[in-house]
């Protein structure tokens, strides 16, 4: 090996990141222990998001959209040449994988933390990739990666590949433009969506089919190469905890991996990076079937989301790594001197409602924090990547991805306990996110037992999703931290602030209904209305609760921060509870309870609102009229489409009946609560 | 920081003694309140739920805020006082939160006799307002009554504080800027109609209200018009013709929501200022106020000991403490509530009624509130005291408790007898609340003593006469005096009649006062102008 370790051909002493939220604050982290100077950019969102706060100086570059901004390459380079910076990181997303953004950079003199823009190119267009990596003897999934667009043709191939297909922007990434197709039937509808979500986020409509593997595991070997020729593996990871494509869950090493497959796979995936003469951070993404067989997917000539359980594992900075070899450095490391220990996850944190189909959520966060120490955490096996911090808005700009999570563990399961416990741990307040979904997958049996494929979170629905039982505890457990929170919420020391139910010669009383958030609306006397009643006399601490007939004897403990320990039955647990807005939270390490607590007579009897309207879910822009008003449609038929977190969203018709007008057109902005249209159902 | 230490030995004989019988006192007041909240029998509670209705109490649950305090006054009026029983005297009364605010709130209770006004209800009914009036508290009444009970109503209409009082209550609350919301749950007859009508925003329950000056057999006799109750004054009328009510309710729930949402839109804003201090419990256990106090009015405690286990911290900055020390003043607070403490630890000297006057007047110029812990015989006789002008000490007090206009809280801990019930704040001295304890008594003397003076004057009349009086006779003669002063001077026989605002446990006081306090604090505390002091 023609290794140079110290040889720095190409210097710069400061550091643009070309990018935003968690990543921009993590490259900038390592840049600085470097002793690099970090130039962020923003957009008018982002004017003072946290990125820009830990950055030694700032560019702004246009306006909120990315596409004003911060996918706009004039004023990135333009960022780069006013503050003097050498080089560029772009993160992942945005101009990570823009080859014409590589090749400014080059005109202009400055530095690309990446990979050379012909690397870029060979596997930016997913089906010229496809046939190079067949030449380069790398396995590859049947499927279509011709030229010819025509919809008919595609059909063609898609039917002579058979169902189930997967239609794929061939620009795309990220799960964007990008569907299953399961019949025939189908496939118009989801060519149509395909394309529409491409043009909007790669500016291109061009398509690829694949042939859908029914069982296959998501595993993506990391790779690493220097400008002089070495290049080495840092093993794999497991992404196959998915939704729509999108990553939720990842780890690494892959559960059940054999030295001999870890070698095959990751000898294929330098051997794929060499053949396009990659330089810097890539990863080979691999479908692995039952049976020990391995697909390429693509390549990402970028830095991954999910990087830091290689980190985790290897004990290695990427970051570092790439910063050395842009400096024209050789690898740090020869393959025999990297190797493995322990296991790592990493759960991604996304401002989303996992309840609501995953609808992106927006708001200002009012609570974000980890309490490590409270917990019994180590801080050494937790690592909170984020971009956020409270009082942070979280804006319908960007992805929803807030943060990650990572642990590390000496084995799977210890990693995996740590990353409930740290789950747990996490305080999220203000706007509605995954956090209890992540603690459900990762508490999940099938989990736990590593039954994976990438439809897991399909295939688990009715247990990942299940209609929500709630034991007594739960709800005695509600009613206490309820009250607790009514008392804290009090300014003033007035006995009349405490909501203890006093009363007079008699215990005190107090009577308080919780039901599900999604029952709010439900009579007072429904099954789905649960009534907690309790008395205690003056000067105990103890409660005797009734709760569907049974009793039980509650307390409650304020703790530090929003942690209680709430004994029933003698039985004492700890937990974080808060009130978010009417709804109760609690969360410990077995998952999170929320329960909406309501008056006896929460309902709003006088509320009779028709449902003749629908109202935009989310801010977003519509992107296309599906009907004309006055057009006869059936209950389910989609009427209009609005693009909001880079999602498509459909809204249908709620019956039978048509539309009697649009309130916006294809192209408007509606804020959340808009209504789009007026619905007139059939009598 | 003084804070007051204990002689107390839980262990000792007396202790025990004195804690079996308070508890024995404390246990009969809970059933008794309890067999009370049951309202009027099992018949009219039946027929009162199978018409949809909620019942009083559990009204008010609904209608206050989760887990708010309720602080009900008087739930032994009318108790034991006509000849059928007439729980709570039909009306329940109290304090508690709505939207946040303190409110009084005056529930008809539909079970007991319909509702109808008694004159023991009326008089309730009229003490809650003051209250409210004093506290400058939002008043809410729940309306379900058939209105005056017509076979007494010689004692329910005609006089300044009978029913037509409840009315100009309403307009001169309403004129201080005292919120007037009535809700109306069930009939509102005659007069009756008068409290939705006087209130500043009215609801009435669909199906389940009415309103109206005369009720359909009245109208059938006066114009032969036939008529329903609903059609001639219920909801639709009044919200949609007559504009008698304002807000249209579904049913009780919806009501009792529609007044929280009237009370959320007062702008309500407390407006007494007192220089506040975070609460903290009683270093000692309030719960050894039954083994100190007891149920025997002639054993002797130190006062000190209810006051160390009722005031924050245990914490008590006496006023000459060796000065008349038959009285005990001092600060303290009561749940972070600062107030001016006057307890009697023995009989009224001259001293120690200058020495609580000057206290009273410390407290009226830095607008302090008052708590008088009463315990009192009375002040001292015989020639040495009538000599040194005790009639004029005693004035003194008397005129300082009476003028002083800080909010002034009055509990009676033991005996309340003669002048010392007015130096201490009886009820005749508009104290904000006034409460006993199970083992109190209040009489114009003690039983023993009236007994005494009777047969003393019988003694002197016999000897005038020149006949003999023997000691049995005498024993015979005294009997049923003693008798009718330990029954009238018992806390129900008290609080049957609204002497007091109720009868409390004392392991309560604590909370009941600070609950009081924090009350009071919605209105401004007044300048005080003292009356000419004898000197």
């Amino acid at each position: 090996m023609s290794q140079t370790p110290h040889t720095r051909t190409r210097q710069f002493d400061t550091l643009l990141v070309a990018n935003r939220g968690e990543i921009a604050c993590r490259v900038m982290r390592t840049a600085r222990a470097m002793g690099l100077r970090t130039v962020a950019v923003y957009s008018d969102a982002d004017a003072s998001a946290r990125h820009v706060r830990e950055a030694d100086e700032a560019v702004r570059l246009g306006p909120a959209a990315a596409r004003d901004s911060y996918l706009k390459v004039e004023a990135v380079v333009e960022a780069a040449k006013r503050t003097g910076a050498g080089a560029i990181h772009p993160g992942y997303g945005f101009l990570s994988e823009n080859g014409g953004f590589v090749e400014a950079l080059d005109q202009a003199g400055i530095v690309f933390v990446g990979p050379p823009a012909s690397a870029i190119a060979a596997m930016g267009d997913k089906s010229a990739a496809k046939a190079r990596m067949a030449d380069a003897g790398v396995p590859l999934v049947p499927g279509y990666h011709g030229n010819d667009q025509d919809d008919a043709l595609l059909k063609t191939e898609a039917d002579k590949i058979g169902y189930p297909v997967l239609l794929k922007a061939s620009a795309g990434g990220g799960g964007k433009g990008m569907r299953v197709v399961e019949s025939g039937a189908d496939f118009q509808a989801a060519l149509d969506g395909c394309r529409r979500e491409s043009q909007a986020a790669f500016g291109d409509t061009r398509m690829l089919i694949e042939k859908y593997l029914t069982q296959p595991r998501h595993v993506e070997v990391q790779v690493f190469c220097d400008s002089h020729g070495n290049g080495v593996y840092l093993f794999e990871r497991d992404c196959s905890v998915q939704r729509r494509h999108q990553k939720v869950l990842e780890e690494a090493p892959a559960p059940g991996m054999t030295a001999e497959l870890r070698r095959e796979m990751g000898d294929a995936a330098v051997r794929a990076a060499k053949e396009i003469g990659y330089v810097g951070a890539g990863t080979v993404e691999f479908l692995l079937d039952a049976d020990g067989s391995f697909f390429f997917m693509e390549m990402n000539t970028r830095l991954q989301v999910e990087h830091p359980v290689t980190e985790m594992i290897t004990g290695q900075d990427l970051v570092e790594w790439q910063l050395r070899v842009a400096m024209g450095e050789a690898l740090p490391c020869t393959q025999d001197e990297l190797t493995i220990t322990g296991h790592s996850f990493e759960a991604r944190l996304y401002a989303e409602d996992p309840d609501q189909d995953f609808l992106p959520a927006t708001g200002l966060l009012t609570q974000f924090a980890m309490d490590l120490e409270g917990a019994g955490l180590d801080p050494a096996r937790v690592r909170l990547d984020s971009g956020v911090e409270t009082g942070d808005a979280v804006s319908m700009h960007y992805d929803p991805m807030l943060a990650k999570l990572i642990v590390h563990g000496d084995d799977r399961d210890q990693a995996l306990a740590t990353l409930n416990r740290a789950l747990a741990a996490l305080d999220v307040q203000g706007v509605v996110t995954n956090r209890a979904f992540l603690q459900r997958l990762a508490t999940h049996p099938a989990f736990k037992a590593c039954d994976l494929d990438t439809r897991f979170i399909e295939r688990n629905e009715a247990t990942l999703f299940a209609p929500k039982q709630y034991s007594i505890e739960a709800y005695a457990g509600a009613a206490l931290v309820g009250l607790n929170q009514l008392a804290r919420e009090c300014e003033s020391d007035s006995p009349w602030d405490r909501h203890d139910g006093f009363r007079l010669n008699a215990p005190h009383s107090i009577r308080i209904a919780l039901c599900d958030p999604a029952h709010v609306q439900d009579s007072e006397d429904a099954d789905t209305v649960v009534v907690v009643d309790g008395t205690r006399h003056s000067g105990e601490a103890l409660w005797t609760l009734t709760i569907r007939g049974e009793t039980l004897t509650a307390s409650l403990q304020p703790l530090a921060g929003d942690a209680v320990a709430v004994t029933l039955n003698g039985h004492r647990r700890r937990l974080q509870a808060r009130r978010d807005g009417n709804v109760v939270v609690m969360v410990d390490p077995r998952g999170e309870t929320r329960l909406f607590w309501r008056r006896i007579d929460a309902i709003d009897h006088g509320h009779h609102e028709a449902e003749s309207t629908l109202t935009a879910p989310m801010h977003g822009t519509v992107v296309a009229l599906l009907v004309e008003p006055g057009q006869r449609v059936e209950k389910g038929m989609p009427l209009m489409v609005m693009e909001a977190m880079k999602m498509e969203h459909t809204m249908t018709a709620p019956a039978d009946g048509h539309v009697e007008n649009f309130h916006f057109q294809g192209g408007d902005t509606v804020g959340q609560g808009d209504v789009l249209l007026e619905f007139a159902a059939d009598e | 920081m003084s804070i007051l230490n204990t002689q107390i030995n839980p262990r000792s004989d007396v202790f025990q003694a004195n804690e079996a019988s308070m508890r024995h006192e404390v246990m009969k007041l809970r059933e008794l309140t309890a067999a009370i909240s049951q309202g009027g029998g099992e018949k009219a509670r039946t027929r009162h739920e199978s018409r949809g209705k909620l019942f009083v109490r559990d009204r008010i649950d609904n209608l206050l805020d989760e887990g708010s305090p309720f602080l009900e006054f008087s739930a032994l009026a009318a108790h034991e006082t006509y000849d059928s029983p007439i729980p709570a005297a039909g009306v329940v009364t109290g304090i508690g939160r709505v939207s946040g605010v303190e409110c009084v709130i005056v529930a008809n209770d539909a079970t007991v006799k319909g509702g109808t006004y008694f004159p023991m209800t009326v008089k309730k009914h009229i003490r809650a307002q003051e209250i409210a009036r004093k506290h400058r508290l939002p008043c809410i009444y729940l309306v379900d009554s058939g209105g005056a009970h017509l076979p007494s109503q010689d004692e329910v209409f005609p006089d300044r504080d009978h029913f037509g009082r409840i009315f100009y209550n309403q307009a001169t609350l309403s004129a201080e800027g005292i919120p007037q919301i009535a809700v109306v749950m069930g009939s509102c007859t005659a007069g009756g109609a008068y409290v939705p009508a006087m209130a500043d925003e009215s609801i009435i329950v669909k199906q389940q209200g009415t309103i109206f000056l005369g009720g359909p057999p009245l109208v059938k006799a006066a114009t032969g018009e036939s008529i329903s109750a609903e059609d001639l004054g219920g909801a639709d009328v009044h919200c949609k013709v007559s504009g008698v009510a304002d807000h249209y309710a579904e049913n009780d729930a919806h009501a009792l929501q529609l007044a929280r949402g009237c009370i959320s839109r007062l702008n309500w804003q407390k407006r007494g200022q007192l220089k506040m201090q975070a609460p903290k419990p009683p270093r000692l256990d309030p719960a050894e106020i039954y083994g100190i106090v007891g149920t025997d009015l002639k054993k002797p405690y130190d006062v000190r000991e209810v006051i160390a286990r009722i005031v924050d911290d245990s914490d008590f900055d006496e006023f000459k403490r060796y000065y008349g020390d038959t009285l005990v003043t001092g600060f303290a607070h009561i749940h972070g509530y600062p107030v001016g403490i006057v307890a009697n630890n023995g009989v009224l000297f001259s001293e120690s009624a200058v020495k609580g006057a000057h206290f009273i007047e410390l407290c009226a110029q830095r607008k302090i509130p008052l708590v008088f812990l009463q315990n009192i015989t009375g002040f001292m006789v015989g020639s040495k005291y009538e000599h040194e002008g005790i009639a004029k000490h005693g004035a003194k007090l008397v005129t300082a408790v009476a003028c002083a206009k800080v909010p002034k809280f009055t509990v009676l801990i033991g005996g309340s007898f003669g002048a010392g019930n007015y130096g201490m704040c009886g009820r005749a001295y508009d104290p904000n609340l006034l409460f006993m304890w199970p083992n109190a008594r209040i009489s114009v003397m003690g039983g023993e003593q009236a007994a005494g003076v009777l047969a003393q004057v019988k003694r002197d009349q016999h000897e005038r006469e020149g006949r003999e009086w023997s000691a049995e006779d005498e024993e015979a003669f005294k009997a049923p005096t003693r008798d009718q002063y330990e029954h009238q001077g018992h806390p129900y026989y008290a609080s049957a009649r609204l002497w007091d605002d109720g009868v409390i446990d004392p392991l309560q006081t604590r909370d009941v006062l600070g609950l009081s306090l924090a009350a009071a604090m919605n209105a401004e505390v007044q300048e005080t102008k003292f009356g000419v002091f004898r000197m």
